[in-house]
């Protein structure tokens, strides 16, 4: 813990930074749950945690308003949990249950709710890329304010489909952010050896697209960066990159061989830049809380997960009349 | 030497035109590129220039003639000295007769197919050899340690071979097939690639265009739809469009159908959709045995070849012959259990299924006849019809969706070649026409089961 920077001064209120840490410590809770579940075989396939990297969604969601729109790969659950989706419906999804968000039938890494806006839940890697695009494209056709974040890893920024959405986002002016959650990683695939860019955000300027690179560990950074970009798309000068440098702190899916990096690497991500312990920081040393303050938000999460986990534990399977359905509209 | 003008074709679809406005006279001296006419066609008017230099002797048709057909000739190019009267006006053309068409089929004996599979089936005669000699040693092992070992063999013997993916290199292999080829090889032959099917492939095709022998592994199959069009339009036709000059030695391979629990967009069995494609070579192993031979034979082969694995067959053991350089060829199926009542064909995993049910249907005295293709491009339908000819009846297993499955393919075949022979409609067992779900109950009911299969057998047989 000693290594940690000090906090800077920051002038978030209270509210705000007592929200961001809730959200957050939900995120990581949630994860940690899902984890244990799936090690008990109650969660099936494939399953990527979030844990690292929770001040990515969580700050841009606090420079959203409604209708705004976001899709992600199958890296999703921190995603739906900042959008406001019940912790209940997407660990009953983890579970393959009838109460979850796709009523068991997309699983981890495809999830949906049209009611908070969001789109997936992809699990082929950088393929929503150009569908966040055609979000967008559909808000500026219909004239709305409305813009889209569009998540993607590292690793997807190689994929070529994300230039073509480059291109034509700029050509048309499409109120997207793209979203690069660089957590160094592509599987065991680190950045360096997957390209010789100095930076993800820059491949933008090709395209006449602005960018920047932010600390995505920093809530507040993230949540300032977002709100630039969305008032830029919002104004009609969208698109907009948002590189967020960030970390998860677990296996790319439960199965990972870890040996592409060492432990003491994550281990000083986790010591140094924690995006939780940052807040909380913040929150102590400004005196803007108490242990005890903060102790009993922890138990109120225990409290919203470990009913998720009920939740998803209890539902039931899916119907198997629910194998034909859903087919066509 | 008087030269013929005639009506062109200036649209891949125009048939005739009006020839609407002549720019030239006769007597006029005309230069190559010259604009000589306008001509119309419904779609559009298009001016037309002139090809050879020349004297206009003689203009054929006259302004404002419509229904000019294409190639008709329109007007005489003359020398100097030439009189365009010597030129024999032709009269225009009615569309040439056809060529009768060859022999009508009525000579042809009955048990010959009307209808061929041409791409599909194996030149020759079958191969009936047994896939190693009597007696060869056997050892016992993995389908990924076969796959695994035919890739460093072929490595080993052929400089030009390299294996190129994600994940291939410094991780091992997502799936560990490629463990410990990169501390062999080095990464010149051991290429880790970014995340970038679509670019990779095509790299890799060019690479094979010139002159190297890539593999190349998809992570999993699903994620080569990112890189289809360089399979199918790069590497499959180009010999083809090419009139036979350049060729593309690769192999694609890589886990292919359903793995456990993965949902639908990491759940799809390929088999039926390269299997369509003229061009490529398609192989889907079930045991260890066949993994080794057939990705041995498909590294040397001078296609593009589609290799379908399965994850979880890759932890299954079989046994493989302990031998120098052991091959199989493709197009020649595999009878695992010979039967007299009724034919089961599978291949690749859908063999679990077929073989699991031959051992329930013998307990319930139904004798089945297990086949794996093997290969299904090109696919040996000789052993299946041999097959049907002595049991009268067929079941087709695959892990794919129905419509349009290798299974429709074959029964249709076998009504080609052995309707006189079929006591019963062949049936195919396929999965489930719906995309993956992820719920574990649902998963089960999606795919193709043993019981499924059992209870087909037995509604061929009547029982
Ligand atoms: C087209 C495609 N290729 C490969 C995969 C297998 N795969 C799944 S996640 C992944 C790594 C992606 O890394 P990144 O984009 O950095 O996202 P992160 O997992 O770090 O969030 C790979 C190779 C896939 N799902 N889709
Ligand atoms: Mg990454």
């Amino acid at each position: 813990m000693a290594t940690r920077k000090s906090p800077e001064q920051s002038n978030a209120s209270k509210e705000e930074l007592v929200r961001y840490y809730r959200e957050m410590l939900l995120i990581r809770r949630f994860e940690e749950k899902a984890g244990q579940l799936y090690g008990m075989g109650l969660i099936g396939g494939f399953c990527h945690l979030y844990i690292g990297q929770e001040a990515v969604v969580v700050g841009l969601e606090a420079a959203a308003k409604e209708g705004d729109k976001r899709i992600t790969s199958y890296r999703d659950h921190g995603h739906m949990l900042a959008c406001g989706m019940d912790a209940k419906g997407v660990m009953a999804e983890l579970t393959g249950r009838e109460g979850g968000y796709s009523k068991g039938k997309g699983g981890s890494m495809h999830m949906f709710s049209k009611e908070k806006h969001f789109y997936g839940g992809h699990g082929i890697v950088g393929a929503q890329v150009p569908l966040g695009a055609g979000l967008a494209f559909a808000d500026r056709y219909l004239g709305n304010d409305n813009v889209t974040f569009t998540y993607f890893g590292d690793g997807a920024a190689n994929q070529g489909q994300v230039y073509e959405a480059y291109n034509m986002a700029k050509l048309w002016s499409l109120p997207v952010i793209f979203v690069i959650e660089n957590n160094q990683y592509a599987m065991g695939t680190s950045v360096k050896r997957s390209t010789k860019s100095p930076s993800l955000w820059e491949r933008g300027a090709a395209y006449g697209i602005k960018g920047e690179s932010v600390d995505g560990m920093d809530v507040l950074a993230v949540k300032a960066a977002g709100e630039k970009a969305v008032a830029a798309c919002r104004a009609g000068q969208g698109p907009y990159i948002l590189e967020m440098m960030t970390y998860r702190y677990r296996g790319h899916s439960m199965s990972d061989p870890a040996k592409y990096r060492t432990r003491e690497e994550v281990q000083r991500m986790r010591d140094e830049k924690d995006a939780i312990e940052h807040v909380r920081d913040l929150l102590i040393q400004g005196n803007l809380a108490t242990d005890d303050d903060l102790k009993a938000i922890d138990k109120e999460i225990k409290a919203v997960v470990n009913e998720a986990a009920d939740f998803a534990k209890e539902s039931p399977e899916p119907a198997l009349e629910e194998l034909w359905t859903d087919i066509y509209a | 030497m008087a030269t013929q003008v005639l009506m062109p074709a200036l649209s891949p679809t125009m048939e005739e035109g009006t020839l609407a406005k002549w720019l030239v006279k006769e007597g006029d001296e005309g230069k190559s590129g010259q604009i000589i006419a306008e001509i119309e066609t419904d779609k559009a008017t298009m001016e037309f220039e002139a090809v050879d230099e020349g004297t206009v002797g003689k203009l054929l048709v006259a302004e404002g003639t419509a229904g000019v057909k294409v190639n008709t000739p329109i007007a005489v190019l003359v020398e100097e000295g030439e009189s365009a009267d010597e030129v024999q006006a032709p009269v225009p053309t009615q569309k040439e007769k056809q060529p009768e068409p060859a022999e009508a089929s009525e000579g042809k004996a009955v048990d010959e197919p009307l209808v061929s599979s041409p791409g599909a089936s194996v030149p020759g005669k079958r191969d009936r050899s047994p896939d190693w000699p009597e007696g060869t040693q056997m050892k016992s092992m993995t389908v990924r340690e076969a796959l695994r070992e035919a890739m460093a063999e072929e490595m080993r013997g052929d400089e030009h071979v390299f294996l190129m993916g994600e994940e291939v290199g410094e991780y091992q292999g997502a799936y560990k097939i490629s463990q410990g080829l990169l501390d062999e090889f080095g990464d010149r032959r051991v290429v880790d690639t970014p995340i970038t099917e679509h670019g990779f492939a095509g790299i890799a095709v060019g690479a094979a265009f010139g002159g190297l022998r890539p593999i190349v592994e998809f992570m999993t199959f699903n994620f080569a739809m990112q890189a289809i069009d360089q399979i199918i339009n790069s590497a499959a036709k180009t010999l083809y469009m090419s009139g036979g000059q350049m060729g593309c030695p690769i192999v694609f391979r890589g886990p292919n159908g359903a793995a456990a629990r993965v949902g639908a967009q990491h759940s799809q069995d390929y088999a039926a959709w390269y299997a369509q494609i003229p061009g490529l070579k398609v192989v889907m192993p079930y045991s260890a045995a066949d993994a080794k031979g057939l990705l041995k034979s498909a590294i040397r082969d001078p296609n593009p070849v589609i290799f379908l694995e399965n994850e979880i067959l890759y932890g299954r053991s079989f046994d493989v012959p302990v031998m120098d350089d052991f091959t199989i060829p493709f197009g020649k199926a595999r009878i695992w259990r010979e039967g007299t009542d009724v034919t089961i064909v599978s291949f690749g995993i859908g063999m679990t299924y077929a073989l699991e049910a031959a051992d329930k249907l013998a307990d319930e005295g139904i004798s089945a006849e297990v086949i794996d293709l093997r290969t299904l491009r090109p696919i040996d339908y000789d052993t299946v019809i041999e097959s049907v000819k002595k049991t009268n009846r067929c079941i087709t297993v695959e892990e794919g969706w129905p419509v349009g499955s290798i299974g429709n393919h074959l029964a249709a075949t076998i009504m080609q070649q052995a309707f006189d022979w079929l006591d019963a409609p062949v049936l195919n067992l396929t999965g489930k026409d719906v995309p993956m779900p992820y719920a574990a109950n649902l998963e089960k009911h999606a795919l193709v089961t043993t019981a499924e299969v059992v209870e087909a057998a037995k509604s061929v047989c009547y029982r």
